[in-house]
């Protein structure tokens, strides 16, 4: 048996048995390449998502291994995309796991000249407190005898990358805090 | 759009395997170009001229798709008497307000129309209030049309023959005469044969067989006559019948994932969700005379009503009852333009004291940057939510202005925080893609640290101001607390569930089913929904927008694959597919058709029209709504069903195209002694000076652009390695001539001056920037991409340091894509000399604070 498998191992063999007569393909494969596997293959899932950059909105497969994305590819069953992503959309993977990202919040004091450390808790909170605060003062139940019921001292600005839901929710809140100045990327 | 758009340029590539013409249109010569049939290059900001020229040659050679052009456009509607075209008032319309430079559109309109009242009042006080209806005007109210045109009504009188001499048709054909071939090469420096090859190649291909489609990036927005670029080539399509039909249309590349959704469901100040307008102080202090004012008698907009009422019903539920008008009242109003450049010198001014930066970079993004960072640099607080530490988060510690001195961090007061933000993989939630279709994305993990969505941000927040303001008794927190807040949330984080927002979009009727089209939509509390033209995305309870039937197992056309708006429909207005009497112009390009034998329209699309309407269908006396719509009137969301060769109303800076000058140019106007948009916003402030027009001092034209390795401000690349390696630094493209007359060597720096400020970048000497002759002298162009800035992996500075806020008056959007400047070899003077430098230039030029600011 053991013979055998040498025999059916072996290159020129392969090659001779007609299915690679030239050599170039099966027949000259070594058992290291059989046995490479593309690291998507022990991925534990697979996730359906969309490409963040432009706007022409490629299907992209996420791959999950142990809680961590280790993969993007482009999704071949897209109508869009047919299974391409572009160089941005290529490295989506190092957009969302890089050293680049950073991963905690932090604070610069007025008149400080270093960031410092603040908990995300904390951090909430202050902004809650500013966002009241300015909000009164800035109030205007009327301009020029009209009723506005508004404040124009808060601004948003961004949403063009955001998720529709976000942006809903941006909108709804401060439309009901009575900040108007709301903008995003669309106007820009 | 192979640059910046490479995925979708696949199919452009695939019309090319199959015969398509590929025709581009750009200053520089692209990976676009070199796979192009004809590149044409021309000057930036000539467009109009360019395409005006077209429908000139269209016009002159009535090569017009008259069948379609008599059916579908309102070629045939006659105009008042006493409007005055550009061809009478040397470059103007009439209704020029030269006080407030704006314009009174009354003389614009159809004989025999209503004159819409902007304002929906007509008193002396209002007027004097509102200057003349100027500041209304100035609430970018046109934007409100993005899911449909602006409001006629009224015994609109026609002309089928198309003779008479004030019917739109006559009127075109005189205004765009003197756009000749001649006049193009003069303009926009493309020689008339390869003018003429383009005529031919564009006429050649349109009509009942075949189709042509405009694909554009927004650039064409980013002028102060954007919106009349757009609207040239909405002339032209409409002439050749390209619109509504399959390949044919005018498609916007958007450069952001969710760029539509951002003005489906607008962070916009002018807009609440569905292009319904944020109501004006003035003019619509009650829900009556909000509807009345801003709703049509026709079309789909005369369903006004039941899309506010809804959504005032999805936002405070049982707080909004028919006895306080549905909560209308708790809606904030607007006095005027409150756009983000308006915000930024409100930020200077001292009266915006708190910003929220959420996936935006202004400091390198925006134009004239410096005016951004000193407007971020009066705040009391500034939150910045983002992937890494963008320049709009670190200006006060290593910003340009603390390299200049003009600004000291140990002086500078603003509090300062950063949020890290969650990625597109570590969130559920839809984006709506440039073609108006919403995709879903999975979660796939949990973000890491302290990064957290921006749902989870706004949805906290919220919920921390409410227990913070629980139990007041002041009128004003009213609408906060009275808000529908309540989204269920998951895991050890917290997040809310991103499909409940959906749903809550989506709507519901009375006993809380989710509905499954806005013709559900009811205007008496009885239905909810957060935005109208996305009511669908949950019919049946089923996430529409999720839906991932492959391409391989559904026709060419896909409808399940994802959601598109309206009503999953994915060519709009495509009952002009089909001819008058229901039947498709050609059998190639048949997309819907009228079955006689079902009474039903019928085809591979979802039509845009009442699906049981035939095409001989006549509106009763007195219809309203879309029930007053002939089965011919395919432009169902227009209130007379027509697609506008010419606006009657609508479009602020005049009712047909004209070719200005862009604020700063180097050549003046030859077709009109006007020489810019007269009603062009501009801004007055000691850093935003502007140049003289034909300033010899600033003698060569700069478009900015995009790279395929980077995105937009660079906070989604050039913190990304594979990216920052790809296009390591930021540089110039300049033809070897240009590189010649100013001693440019490839790879060494140069130096880019505008009146605001001084770039450096490396040189990148390239025949694919071509010298152009323009009136008969010699014009360099200088390409600059505008992704960097000092911070990330790949740096440089940010090109849009050099352009000035000087605006479209429809959109409040910059002029970016059309400047006049210098250029020198070398690097730009350090710290305070800097500045010293541009002043030299300033004095050179001779610039004041008046110099730019005439009409």
């Amino acid at each position: 048996m053991a013979v055998r498998r040498w025999l059916k191992a072996w290159p020129v063999f392969r090659q001779l048995r007609g299915e690679d007569p030239s050599g170039r393909g099966e027949a000259a494969k070594s058992r290291h390449t059989a046995e490479l596997r593309a690291r998507v293959s022990t991925a534990d899932e697979v996730v359906k998502s969309i490409c963040p950059y432009c706007a022409v909105g490629c299907g992209q497969d996420v791959f999950v291994k142990d809680g961590r994305v280790i993969h993007i590819d482009g999704d071949p069953d897209s109508p869009i995309s047919r299974g391409r992503l572009c160089p941005k959309g290529s490295a989506s993977l190092q957009l969302t796991t890089g050293p680049g990202r950073w991963y905690e919040v932090l604070y610069r004091r007025p008149y400080g000249t270093e960031w410092e450390r603040l908990g995300l808790d904390e951090a909430m909170d202050m902004i809650a407190d500013r966002v009241i605060e300015t909000r009164r003062q800035g109030w205007q139940w009327e301009e020029n005898g009209v009723r506005v019921r508004r404040t124009m001292g808060i601004a948003s600005l961004g949403g063009a990358t955001l998720d529709n839901e976000e942006n809903y929710l941006i909108k709804k809140l401060f439309t009901a805090l009575g900040a108007i100045q709301i903008e995003n990327q669309a106007r820009i | 759009m192979a640059e910046c758009h490479p995925v979708g340029f696949q199919w452009v590539m695939e019309a090319k395997a199959r015969g398509a013409t590929l025709i581009h249109v750009d200053p520089r010569f692209t990976r676009t170009s070199a796979l192009a049939d004809v590149h044409v290059s021309l000057r930036a900001g000539s467009d109009i001229a360019f395409l005006g020229g077209l429908v000139n040659h269209v016009l002159q050679n009535e090569a017009d798709f008259r069948e379609y052009v008599l059916a579908y456009t309102n070629a045939a509607a006659i105009v008042r008497e006493d409007f005055r075209d550009t061809e009478d008032l040397d470059g103007v319309f009439s209704g020029l307000d030269t006080e407030h430079r704006t314009y009174d559109p009354a003389t614009w309109q159809y004989e025999g129309a209503d004159v819409p009242s902007v304002a929906g009042e007509g008193d002396e006080e209002f007027e004097e209030r509102t200057q003349a209806g100027a500041t209304i005007r100035e609430a970018a109210r046109v934007e409100a049309h993005g899911s449909g045109g602006a409001g006629v009504s009224g015994d609109i009188h026609t002309d089928e023959t198309l003779r008479h001499p004030r019917c739109v048709y006559q009127i075109l054909k005189r205004h765009f005469a003197r756009y000749t071939p001649d006049m193009v090469e003069q303009v926009c420096g493309v020689p008339p044969d390869t003018f003429r090859q383009v005529c031919e190649l564009v006429t050649a291909n349109s009509g009942r067989e075949r189709t042509t489609a405009f694909a554009y990036a927004v650039g064409w927005t980013q002028h102060t006559v954007g919106v009349q670029y757009i609207r040239t080539a909405s002339i032209l399509q409409s002439l050749l019948g390209n619109i509504g039909r399959p390949g044919g249309g005018i498609l916007a590349l958007r450069g952001h994932a969710s760029i539509q959704g951002s003005t489906d469901i607008p962070t916009l100040f002018n807009l609440l969700p569905g292009y319904i307008p944020m109501p004006h102080a003035h003019a619509d202090q009650t829900l009556e005379s909000f509807i009345e004012a801003e709703g049509t008698v026709k079309g789909y907009w005369g369903n006004m009503r039941s899309y506010l009422v809804s959504l005032l019903k999805a936002w405070w539920g049982e707080s909004a009852t028919a006895d306080n008008d549905y909560a209308f009242d708790y809606l904030p109003r607007l006095t005027g333009d409150h756009s983000t450049n308006e915000t930024v010198l409100a930020q200077m001014e001292g009266t915006c004291k708190g910003y929220f930066l959420m996936g935006e970079n202004p400091a390198v993004g925006s134009t004239n940057a410096k005016m951004q960072r000193l407007g971020m640099a009066a705040l009391d607080w500034l939150v910045v939510r983002d992937f890494a530490l963008i320049e709009s988060a670190t200006w006060w510690k290593d910003g340009p202005e603390i390299e200049t001195r003009e600004l000291r961090t140990e002086e500078n007061g603003t509090e300062v925080f950063f949020l890290p933000a969650a990625s597109h993989t570590e969130k559920s939630g839809s984006f709506t893609n440039t073609q108006r279709l919403l995709q879903w994305h999975r979660e796939a993990v949990r973000p890491q640290g302290e990064a957290r969505s921006d749902l989870w941000f706004t949805y906290h927040l919220g919920r921390r101001i409410r227990e913070k303001l629980a139990g007041s008794t002041d009128d004003m927190d009213r609408p906060i607390l009275d808000l529908t807040w309540d989204y269920p949330v998951h895991g050890d984080i917290l997040e809310p569930d991103a499909e409940a927002v959906l749903v809550e979009i989506n709507g519901h009727d009375a006993r809380g089913a989710p509905l499954s089209a806005y013709t559900e939509l009811k205007g008496d509390g009885s239905t909810t929904c957060g935005c109208w033209i996305y009511c669908g995305v949950y019919a049946d309870g089923v996430n529409q927008a999720d839906r991932r039937k492959p391409h391989t197992e559904q026709d060419w056309v896909a409808k399940e694959w994802g959601w598109a708006w309206p009503a999953n429909r994915r060519i709009l207005y495509n009952r002009a597919s089909a001819d008058p009497d229901g039947r498709p112009w050609s059998e190639r390009k048949a997309l819907l058709w009228w079955d006689p034998e079902h009474r039903r329209w019928s085809g591979p699309d979802v039509p845009d029209f009442q699906p049981d309407k035939p095409p001989d269908f006549r509106p009763a006396e007195g219809a309203r709504g879309p029930d007053a719509l002939r089965g011919t009137d395919a432009f169902v969301m227009q209130a007379d069903g027509k697609a506008w060769l010419y606006a009657p109303a609508g479009v602020v800076d005049g009712p047909l195209p004209a070719h200005y000058e862009p604020h700063e140019s180097p050549f003046t106007n030859p077709l009109y002694s006007q020489q810019s948009n007269p009603i062009r916003q501009v801004v007055k402030h000691p850093v935003n000076r502007y140049q003289p027009p034909g300033s010899p001092v600033f003698p060569y034209v700069t478009t900015t652009y995009r790279l395929t390795e980077h995105h937009t401000a660079g906070g989604m690349s050039r913190w990304v390695p594979y990216l920052a390696e790809l296009m390591p630094e930021f540089f110039c493209e300049v033809s070897p001539e240009l590189a010649a007359e100013r001693g440019l060597e490839h790879l060494g720096w140069a130096t880019i001056v505008s009146a605001r400020t001084a770039v450096e970048a490396r040189v990148l000497v390239t025949e694919r920037m071509t010298p152009l002759t323009v009136q008969g002298r010699t014009l360099h162009q200088i390409g600059l991409p505008y992704h960097w800035g000092p911070n990330g992996y790949s740096t440089g500075d940010a090109a849009n340091e050099l352009a000035p806020v000087v605006l479209d008056p429809n959109t409040h959007i910059q002029e970016s894509k059309a400047m006049a400047c210098d250029i020198r070899p070398g690097r730009r003077p350090r710290g305070p000399a800097l500045l010293e430098f541009v002043r030299d230039y300033r004095r050179r030029a001779g610039i004041t604070d008046e110099t730019g600011m005439e009409m």
